[in-house]
């Protein structure tokens, strides 16, 4: 099991959610995890339903089985503030270079740095041990940009390459591309079953298998509930609608002549099975299409009530028995 | 017109619904009259020159931009549609299999219109800027700076500000009537107003001005302190970023400069267009909360900007044609029949599916008398055969019911979240356009978004 595992998906899939019950899963039966979000847009802190998260590693959740749950927002100013400190020991300067504005034309000026902040902090946990030799985190879940950006964002020695050729920031890059491109790491392409979705987790596998990025699993995110199986649908096809009203009259829903209360639920309903029906071949379309990469698929349920913290823990079990961890 | 709650045309099912839903909810119907968006008089309207859409990503907004381009084209007007990132699908359901950075014009619309459509390539567009500002030889020092490559192709920002910049040029042609500008995708929509000006200030900014011309600030009086702090610092960053860098970007900055005029004050222009009249933006979300908390942060700063709001058009709203009965009441019917079913009920789909009867009575459902009695074939088959039918088309309606149910929940909470915005900002006009099944591959799909934005309610239900 990788120790480091990124979370991406397309906008709207969800992959902050499943990142986050990634990392409730992973923490099971006492083990850290350490959740980290480095978009700057605090949906960590929304989910858990607590105030913004700092620039600091902080308790966020308590998994079953005693493990916990650690939430760090990274700031790539603070990030590189860190990062000075660390390698020149600035001191005062630091601050007066942020207030000069250098901090944030360092970190806007090269698209690369950035980015190799952000995974530089996110692998430093990863290495990171504690003074009995044991490592500070069991696993580190990130919470990373979007699939159409994902291989560039990890790919930050090409990045950076082009702008930094020597430096500390060219080491620090080598230094994060070892991680990235080892077996310590795995990333996760989160998706729905639509069109296009899959289409972007497609293309983003083969960004990511074309830089040497490892590849994970592929989590299908939001899968509604089967409600009606084949057979269902195929008699829909054939029934009478007399024999529907029939039958709905007998589950106590009026009468089944015409106008009546039941008659008149025929043909709503049939129209929305007929939607559903729709829906079920689009899906099984896809479904095959994800099958098709070759990578484990993972599907979470739709939560009927919305997304809330008891849906996070939901996920996380559902997660686990599926051996995720 | 706007005197209901729900857009007038929605049928009566989800308000009803919802009543036998929840209660806090149909109080919080109650708020205030939500204003229905009417989308035809905005596009035939001679006076809208530039429609944006915006809203997080995710909820439709390119799908959006261009049933609204065709709309407008078929109802006789000549427009072009600004995309940024069309999925391969939408350039195709427009007849274009690669949209690219010039305005290529869509076949088979209908009308004396005009429609055009184009992907915004942002490298393209700032290198056509540079080229048209700089002479040959200027701009290839510019086009071949390792900081410009890198800020052309990928710089947080250069997307948005690139569009604008594109709409700036399109506007400038006066070629269209209409301009349909799709936007970035983002995470939130405020960037697509506010990354523009943060390129365009940080380009022009203080600290990479004195960067540019340390040798100035060495001659003026009290400045030296300054200095002192600049040398370390150009020294530091030149340590982390690797020295050539921060060389590169005195150069472009200095090449641009004598060339280009301020991009600050580029940005400040296309700025300005987005507040001029004839400029409508329409925010686009779906019923979900994290899309419509984005719109809500997006009318409220539109509103600070005086910027023109024509409204929100809500994608993906389902409906329900069975809207009187509530959820509750389904699953306590579908439980119903459960209980009632004690056949063997793999056998009765069985028996269904075999008999060519009841294939060939599909298409003649409501004049048959004998159904009432019994859906099952009788040609041969035992009292057993025709009751089992019976336990499958009971679990049949049992599925119905549940999938109903379902949808009731489905519609429950998207009124819910509706609501709250509506709450937050009654002022808004609102479209609701009723979800597809499916995605979108033609024209005729585009047609269909377009019809079901200008009538303005779930006509999936109908």
């Amino acid at each position: 099991m990788s120790r480091l595992q990124v979370v991406s998906g397309k906008g709207g899939t969800g992959k902050t959610t499943v990142a986050a019950a990634l990392a409730l899963a992973l923490a099971t039966e006492g083990k850290r995890a350490l959740l980290v979000e480095v978009e700057g847009r605090q949906g960590i802190a929304q989910l858990f339903e607590t105030e913004a998260l700092p620039y600091e590693e902080r308790k966020i959740a308590v998994a079953p089985g005693g493990g916990e749950v650690y939430a760090l927002a990274i700031d790539p100013e603070l990030a590189l503030l860190d990062y000075l400190q660390m390698f020149y020991k600035l001191g005062g300067a630091g601050r007066a270079l942020k207030k000069l504005g250098a901090i944030d034309f360092a970190t806007t000026v090269a698209p690369g740095l950035r980015d190799v902040l952000l995974t530089g902090k996110a692998c430093e946990a990863v290495r990171r041990k504690d003074k009995t030799g044991r490592f500070a985190y069991d696993y580190v879940v990130m919470d990373a940009p979007p699939t159409g950006r994902i291989a560039r964002f990890l790919n930050v020695n090409d990045e950076v390459a082009g702008l930094a050729k020597i430096g500390p920031i060219h080491n620090q890059a080598q230094a994060v591309m070892r991680v990235l491109k080892s077996k310590e790491t795995a990333v996760h392409l989160v998706t729905l079953l639509e069109e296009m979705p899959v289409q972007e987790t497609a293309d983003g596998i083969a960004e990511l298998r074309a830089a040497k990025l490892p590849v994970g699993r592929v989590m299908v995110n939001m899968v509604r509930p089967a409600l009606l199986d084949e057979a269902d649908l195929e008699l829909v096809r054939s029934i009478p609608r007399t024999a529907l009203a029939k039958s709905l009259s007998t589950a106590g829903l009026g009468g089944a002549r015409r106008g009546g209360g039941a008659d008149r639920l025929v043909d709503p309903l049939l129209e929305q099975a007929g939607e559903y029906a729709e829906r079920y071949a689009l899906e099984r379309e896809q479904r095959s299409v994800l099958t098709g990469l070759g990578l484990p698929l993972h599907e979470l349920p739709l939560l009927a009530e919305g997304m809330d913290l008891a849906g996070l823990y939901e996920l996380a079990t559902e997660l686990r028995q599926q051996g995720i961890s | 017109m706007t005197s209901d709650p729900a857009p007038a045309h929605t049928p009566a099912a989800p308000r009803d619904g919802a009543r036998e839903g929840t209660r806090g909810h149909d109080s919080a119907r109650r708020l205030g009259p939500t204003r229905v968006l009417d989308i035809d008089p905005l596009l035939d309207d001679p006076k809208t020159r530039i429609v944006v859409c915006c809203g997080s990503g995710g909820v439709g907004k390119t799908t959006t931009a261009a049933a609204l381009g065709l709309r407008a084209a078929e109802r006789g007007r000549k427009v072009v549609v600004l995309t940024i990132d069309p999925a391969r699908r939408l350039a195709q359901s427009m007849g274009i299999d690669s949209l690219d950075n010039t305005p290529r014009r869509v076949k088979d619309v209908d009308g004396d219109g005009e429609l055009h459509a184009m992907m915004l390539d942002m490298k393209r567009t700032f290198d056509e800027v540079v080229e048209a500002h700089a002479d040959r030889e200027r701009a290839a020092a510019i086009l071949s700076n390792p900081f410009y490559q890198s800020l052309s192709a990928g710089f947080a920002g250069t997307q948005e500000y690139m569009a604008m910049e594109k709409l700036g040029q399109l506007r400038a042609r006066d070629e269209w009537d209409l301009i349909v500008v799709d936007t970035p995708p983002s995470r939130s929509a405020l960037d697509f107003l506010d990354a523009p000006k943060r390129l365009g200030s940080f380009l022009d900014g203080r600290l990479i001005r004195l960067l540019t011309a340390p040798a100035k600030l060495g001659g003026r009086a009290g400045m030296k302190f300054l200095n002192v702090g600049m040398s370390m610092m150009t020294g530091t960053l030149g340590k982390l970023l690797g020295g050539q860098l921060l060389k590169d970007v005195q150069t472009f900055v200095a090449a641009m400069d004598t060339t280009f005029g301020g991009f600050r004050t580029r940005a400040d222009a296309t700025y300005k267009l987005l507040q001029a009249p004839g400029t409508a933006f329409l925010v686009v979300a779906a019923p979900e909360r994290d899309a419509l908390r984005e719109a809500a942060y997006f009318v409220e700063r539109l509103a600070a900007e005086d910027m023109p709001l024509a409204g929100l058009v809500l994608n993906r709203v389902h409906g329900s044609g069975a809207g009187e009965l509530s959820a509750e009441r389904a699953l306590a019917a579908a439980e119903n029949l459960d209980d009632a079913g004690i056949v063997d009920q793999e056998t009765g789909k069985a028996a269904f599916r075999n008999s060519p009867e009841t294939q060939g009575s599909s298409e003649s459902p409501a004049d048959s008398d004998t159904a009432t009695e019994a859906p099952a074939p009788d040609v041969g088959s035992p009292a057993a055969d025709r009751a089992s039918a019976d336990g499958a088309v009971g679990q049949l309606t049992a599925g119905l019911l549940r999938l109903h149910a379902d949808r009731m929940h489905l519609l429950a909470r998207e009124q819910r979240t509706r609501d709250r915005f509506t709450a937050l900002h009654p002022e808004v006009a609102v479209v609701e356009v009723a979800a597809l099944p499916g995605d979108v591959h033609d024209l005729a799909g585009l047609r269909d978004i377009g019809d079901r934005m200008a009538n303005g309610g779930p006509t999936g239900t109908a």
